[in-house]
C-alpha cells in the first residue's frame, strides 16, 4: 500500500485552516462546499473569501479563472477530496496554464463527509499528490502535521509557482459554522474588495 | 448549402473581433472546429489568456473567477458540452454572474454522426432549462452583430447569455480524409 493513502488522517482541520489563514493575510480564497468552507468561515469571515455552497467540482476552476485576472494577488483554493475528485481534470488545466499565484489546499480525510461519510476514492488507492503531479503541478507534495500550515502559507504569499497541498485531517466533523448562503451577496463584496462594482 | 472557406474565415473572424472589442481578456474552451480561428487568435494576442479545458463545466467555473478578479471572460465549446455543464450553470443563477458562452452547433443539419443528435437537439432547451439566455446565429453577415449583443447583455446588464452558431455556418463535415 502507498504511504499516501488515506488511512487515519491526524491533521485538525480547523486549527490548520485557522493558522494557514491567518499567516496568508492577503490571499484571495476560494473555498469547496461542505466542511471547507465552513473551516474558512470558522477561521473569520473576509470580504475576500469566496466560498461555494454548490457547484462541486468547480472551486480550483474558479480559482484558476481568479488567478489568471489577478495575478499580483495569492489565490488559495481550499477544498475536500470529494470536490477535487469530481473535477479532477481541471488539474490539468491548472497544469497546463501553471498560474504562480495559485495554491490548491485539499483536505482529505478519505471520505465524503457531508453525505454519511461513505469511503472516497482517495481510502480507496487514489493518490492526489501522484495525480496532481501527473497533471503537470510539480510542487505536490502531502501534509501529516498541523505544524506546517506555516510552510504552505508561504508559498501561497510568495507567488513562486502553483501548489498543490494534500493534507491529510481526522476524519472527525467539528460544529457547522455556516458562512453566507447568498452567492450574490458574496460575490458582490468580494468584488467590492478588489475595488469593483457589481457589474 | 456549401459554406466556403472565405466565408467560414469571415464569420469566424466577426467572432473574435466582437470578443475582442466587448473587452474579453480570457477565453476558456474545449475546442471545435467551429472555433478554431478565435481560439488561434487567443492564444496569439497579450491581452487575452486562452484556457483549454478538459471538460466544458471547468469553463463555467473559470470565467466565473474570472468575473470575480475583473475580467471578462467567454467560453467557447460545442453543443455536446453543454450537457456536461449543467448542474455547473446552478453557480451562474446563484450568484449572478455576468456569462457569455458561444456554441457550434451539432446534430442538426446534414448530420453525418447521429451520437451528435440527442444532445445537438435539446442544446436551446438544456440552456433555457438553466436560466440562461439563447440567442442564435444562421447567417455569416449575422454573427459578429449578434456576439457582440451578447457580450452587451451580459457584461453590461449582467445577464447569462448563450449564442449558438447554426450548423449551417460551419457546412457538412468532410467525412473523406484526402
Amino acid at each position: 500500500m502507498s504511504t499516501t493513502l488515506n488511512a487515519s488522517g491526524a491533521v485538525d482541520r480547523r486549527a490548520f485552516v485557522s493558522q494557514l489563514i491567518a499567516a496568508s493575510p492577503d490571499a484571495l480564497i476560494v473555498s469547496g462546499l461542505g466542511s471547507p468552507s465552513y473551516d474558512v468561515f470558522a477561521a473569520g469571515d473576509r470580504d475576500q473569501n469566496f466560498y461555494l455552497w454548490g457547484a462541486m467540482g468547480g472551486a480550483v476552476a474558479l480559482g484558476l479563472g481568479l488567478a489568471l485576472a489577478q495575478p499580483d494577488r495569492p489565490v488559495l483554493v481550499i477544498t475536500g477530496d470529494g470536490e477535487q475528485l469530481m473535477g479532477v481534470g481541471t488539474l490539468g488545466t491548472v497544469g497546463a496554464k501553471q498560474p504562480r499565484n495559485l495554491t490548491i489546499v485539499v483536505l482529505d480525510n478519505g471520505h465524503f463527509g457531508e453525505t454519511g461519510m461513505q469511503r472516497s476514492h482517495t481510502s480507496l488507492g487514489t493518490d492526489l499528490v501522484a495525480v496532481a503531479q501527473g497533471f503537470g503541478i510539480k510542487d505536490a507534495f502531502a501534509v501529516r502535521e498541523a505544524g506546517r500550515a506555516g510552510e504552505v502559507a508561504e508559498r501561497v504569499m510568495a507567488r513562486r509557482g502553483v501548489a498543490f497541498a494534500q493534507v491529510f485531517i481526522k476524519p472527525d466533523e467539528p460544529p457547522r459554522a455556516l458562512p453566507p448562503r447568498d452567492g450574490v451577496y458574496v460575490k458582490n463584496r468580494f468584488r467590492a474588495a478588489l475595488g469593483f462594482s457589481t457589474f | 448549402m456549401t459554406t466556403t472557406t472565405t466565408e467560414a474565415h469571415a464569420w469566424q473572424q466577426a467572432v473574435f473581433d466582437a470578443l475582442k472589442a466587448g473587452g474579453v481578456r480570457q477565453i476558456a474552451y474545449v475546442p471545435d472546429a467551429g472555433h478554431s480561428y478565435a481560439i488561434r487568435q487567443a492564444q496569439q494576442d497579450p491581452d487575452i489568456t486562452d484556457v483549454v479545458l478538459t471538460t466544458e463545466e471547468e469553463g463555467v467555473a473559470v470565467v466565473s473567477g474570472a468575473w470575480l478578479g475583473g475580467q471578462r471572460a467567454a467560453l467557447l465549446m460545442q453543443s455536446s458540452g453543454v450537457g456536461n455543464c449543467v448542474n455547473m450553470f446552478s453557480l451562474l443563477r446563484s450568484c449572478n454572474f455576468p456569462f457569455l458562452t458561444l456554441v457550434t452547433m451539432r446534430g442538426e443539419y446534414a448530420e453525418f454522426n447521429p451520437w451528435q443528435g440527442p444532445m445537438g437537439k435539446t442544446t436551446q432547451q438544456a440552456l433555457e432549462l438553466m436560466g440562461i439566455t439563447v440567442l442564435r446565429a444562421s447567417n455569416p453577415e449575422e454573427v459578429g452583430e449578434i456576439v457582440s449583443a451578447a457580450a452587451d447583455s451580459a457584461f453590461l446588464a449582467g445577464e447569462q447569455v448563450a449564442v449558438l452558431l447554426s450548423q449551417t455556418l460551419i457546412g457538412r463535415k468532410k467525412w473523406e480524409r484526402n
